[in-house]
């Protein structure tokens, strides 16, 4: 098979799941599912399954309607109804599309929420997005469901209490009686099962970048592999078949001694190793992306893969104790870490993937990321000696993309990069 | 201190002293003495009194301190208040404090707890998990852990262990602190001439940074003298404030509404003074249980606290109901998340109940208002001229 052949079997495994999942919810009504919206952070796709729901991420939904440049419209389309121009963009452009009609990314309706499963992890924004979202649905049930911050980088016995307790008074009570579905433990079990399965399988794909030249980027690519796992896929052989595959075309890359695809074709030159923290621009995601492999920069590891669950250090989804895994889960995303965790996490990546500089694409409107990113980036600096790059945009919202400083910033970043080589090869 | 303008000026100084001298002094006092930093919005000071602690509230610096070094930490679309707050910790105005706590009230906050670890300043650093969970054997259970780490770091310095007498004692102060807070609003509902917004502020804010036994006797001494007629009545529209509970305006900006033509009869300036509502069980063999009862039960709507059961737009609609305003200033701090997520819930209801509001945003440091000011003064003019039926508001 030829490598374009193998390269598109993942990719159309990717599509045809996310078609899929369009489709039924085109159909919802139809199929008699109802519908539950929930987050990428602490998304608790196997709960959700349990319960034979259809999930909706906001948040997906809003960096598509970025990517196929509908975004502008709908951010202004908020803030003519009160929305500051200052909070989450992902907030404003899910609104905006609710208030146009909310014809989602395949161009279908999105169905109305019967539940809006708050799980509040790691960002605060999301049970401001939910309250706002309830306003607009009375109708639908929010369900909370609290997980504490790992503020001094442990999950403690009292955290996990806190949350089965919460998931057995509330979240499953709840869930039960607007699904019609009794909570079956063993049916849960059964999808933990694949979702465990699935970790290890991106964990190993995130891995290969430790190959020189690393056959993927983690970060541009990255957005993409992370897709199944987060958006209600983890917990099925689909996803488990998928990510296997992807494995697969990758270990092929590395035997051929290949870098990473991109828009443009395969990467010829491997000149810089990076590990990038913070989300990506959504709305000029081709650009962006087009600025580091046109300079031969690869991405190796990125915090942003991480938001919807950090596998790197051996945690994975534990059948055997299916609340305590779910909350162990929730609190394990990368925006629940406290700030010394998330530099030590970084800190390893960099030397695991023998990354030759850090950078931060800090987003103008998500606290969650971006405070505390300035201290992260200088103790980095500090420790490792690494090259740090700083540039500055927005996930959804274009006016905060400004490709010339970008590229202006990157560019006198990367010589710096170049010089620093020269230096060490001098040196040797 | 014996008339209102000497307790006004000391509290003036008290609410403004970025060396929180008073708490040095109190620290000096006797050994093993514990001064506790914490950030807004609100915390429970009743377990830090009763492990001999001082709380202390940090509110920044405001527009009394320049930054230089807090710049290199935040980035310009974050607002003021923590770069002020690091700015103060690095300059050593806060050499004195035992340990910081963070309040869970949105993602600056919290982080800036990880930053204050990663530094190791302090001796300890606490981020407080206020649970968003309000059953009391899930959430409430919860929140007595949360408090109960704090007694252990506290004494852990101090030595000093927490007694269910000692904790019942604590409670009863802070019950007759809120009671007498609470007794100044009303006054100034009826007659908000009597004592300005200003001074109000500044005596509430002092309460913050001195031991409430102290803010206490200062609060029956200004009951006292505002229970009888002083001042003159002026025509002046009557609005509440809202989503200032954070960052601090600049007290030139306090003094700008209530000059531009409104007396201002409730705000959140302060709220974690009056988060509470009402008296908490002081005389309960579970202490730590009646102040995670009080925070479930007896909380003032916050734009941190999850409220779908009881929805922030009514119950602030409730507050200029029973204040008789007239209307409602929105004033958020620049890039303040809570504050402005929650304007267009708060905006589109009170469009539909008829109440009527105007919005802005400040920074603590910030202390030109003239903008702000003549649009005050506008909202005001435009409430005189209109005579509308009374407000009601139903669910
Ligand atoms: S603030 Fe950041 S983490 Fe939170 S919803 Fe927005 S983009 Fe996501
Ligand atoms: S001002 Fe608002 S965003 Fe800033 S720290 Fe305070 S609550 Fe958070």
């Amino acid at each position: 098979m030829s490598q374009e052949a193998i390269k598109e079997r993942s990719m159309i495994l990717q599509k045809e799941m996310v078609e899929g999942l369009f489709n039924d919810l085109a159909n919802a009504k139809e199929l008699g599912k109802k519908v539950c919206y929930t987050f990428v952070p602490g998304n608790l796709s196997e709960l959700i399954r349990t319960f034979d729901l259809l999930p909706v991420y906001p948040e997906i939904n809003a960096l598509q309607s970025a990517m196929r440049k509908k975004s502008a419209g709908y951010i202004k389309e908020a803030e003519k109804n009160a929305h500051s121009e200052d909070v989450c963009t992902y907030v404003k452009c899910d609104v905006g599309m609710l208030m146009k009609g909310n014809i989602g990314p395949t161009g279908q309706k999105i169905p109305e929420p019967d539940i809006l499963l708050l799980s509040y992890t790691g960002c605060f924004t999301f049970m401001k997005w939910f309250e706002t979202l309830k306003r607009e649905y009375p109708n639908a049930k929010v369900i909370m469901i609290h997980t504490p911050y790992q503020e001094n980088a442990k999950m403690t016995p009292q955290m996990i209490e806190y949350m089965v307790k919460q998931f057995k008074e509330e979240v499953i009570p709840q869930m039960e009686a607007v699904s019609g579905i009794k909570y079956d433990e063993n049916k849960l079990k059964k999808i933990l099962e694949y979702s465990k399965e699935a970790e290890d399988w991106i964990t190993k794909i995130f891995d290969t970048t430790k190959h020189r030249p690393s056959p993927i980027d983690a970060y541009f690519a990255g957005v993409y592999y992370i897709g199944p796992i987060n958006i209600g896929f983890r917990g099925t052989p689909e996803a488990v078949e998928y990510y296997k595959e992807l494995y697969n075309e990758i270990q092929e890359r590395i035997k051929l001694g290949l870098g990473p695809i991109t828009p443009e074709g395969e990467m010829k030159e491997e000149k810089y190793r990076l590990v990038v923290e913070g989300p990506p621009n959504w709305t000029n995601f081709r650009e962006f992306w087009k600025i580091f492999y046109d300079m031969g920069a690869v991405i190796v590891a990125s915090s942003y893969t991480k938001v919807g669950g950090v596998y790197d250090l051996g945690w994975r989804h534990d059948p055997s104790r299916p609340l305590e895994t779910l909350s162990e889960y929730c609190m394990n995303c990368y925006t629940n870490l406290n700030i010394p965790q998330r530099i030590s996490l970084l800190t390893k990546c960099i030397e695991d993937y023998q990354a030759d500089g850090y950078i931060t694409n800090s987003i103008k409107s998500c606290n969650s990321f971006s405070a505390g990113q300035l201290a992260m980036m200088r103790e980095i600096e500090d420790k490792l000696e690494v090259p740090v790059g700083f540039i500055e945009s927005d996930l959804v919202d274009p006016r905060y993309f400004s490709y010339s400083n970008i590229k202006n910033r990157l560019e006198s970043y990367f010589q710096m990069l170049a010089q620093r080589k020269t230096m060490e090869k001098t040196e040797a | 201190m014996n008339n209102l303008a000497e307790i006004i000026a000391a509290c003036k100084d008290l609410a403004f002293d970025l060396d929180f001298k008073r708490a040095k002094q109190w620290k000096e006092e006797k050994a093993n003495r514990v001064v506790v930093g914490y950030l807004p919005i609100y915390f429970p000071r009743e377990v830090i009194h009763a492990v001999g602690g001082l709380p202390v509230a940090i509110f920044g610096g405001g527009d009394r301190k320049q930054i230089i070094k807090g710049d290199a930490y935040y980035q310009s679309y974050i607002c003021h208040i923590p770069r002020s707050v690091i700015e103060l910790v690095l300059d050593k105005h806060t050499a004195h404090f035992d340990g910081y706590i963070f309040p869970s009230i949105c993602d600056v906050i919290r982080n800036l707890s990880g930053i204050f670890k990663q530094q190791n300043i302090g001796k300890f650093v606490k981020y407080m998990d206020f649970p968003q969970n309000f059953l009391p054997q899930v959430g409430g259970v919860f929140l007595q852990q949360e408090m109960q780490h704090v007694v252990d770091y506290i004494t852990e310095i101090s030595g000093e262990k927490l007694t269910t007498e000692k904790l019942n004692h604590s409670i009863s102060l802070y019950n007759t602190n809120r009671r007498l807070i609470e007794f100044i609003y009303d006054i100034r509902e009826k007659y908000p001439w009597r004592l300005s917004i200003e001074d109000v502020y500044h005596i509430i804010r002092a309460g913050t940074v001195i031991p409430v036994e102290e803010h206490n006797e200062i609060l029956e001494k200004v009951c006292a003298f505002i229970d009888q007629e002083i001042g003159k009545p002026q025509d002046k529209i009557k609005v509440v404030i809202s989503g200032a509970f954070c960052e601090q305006p600049a007290i030139g900006l306090i003094r700008a509404i209530e000059e531009a033509g409104c007396y201002v009869v409730d705000d959140d300036y302060q709220l974690g003074s009056r988060m509470i509502i009402g008296d908490i069980d002081d005389k309960t063999d579970n202490p730590l249980e009646a102040l995670s009862n009080a925070y479930i039960k007896q909380s003032q709507y916050s734009s941190s606290i999850y409220d779908i059961s009881n929805p922030k737009e009514y119950r602030l609609a409730k507050i200029v109901e029973k204040r008789k305003a007239d209307g409602v200033i929105f004033a958020s701090a620049s890039f303040c998340d809570p504050s402005l997520l929650d304007a267009p819930i708060f905006q589109n209801a009170f469009d539909r109940m008829g109440i009527r509001y105007i919005a802005f945003q400040y920074s603590e440091n910030i202390n030109q208002f003239k903008v702000i000011k003549e649009q005050v003064g506008a909202f005001s003019d435009s409430i005189k001229l209109w005579e509308d039926e009374p407000m009601t508001v139903n669910d």
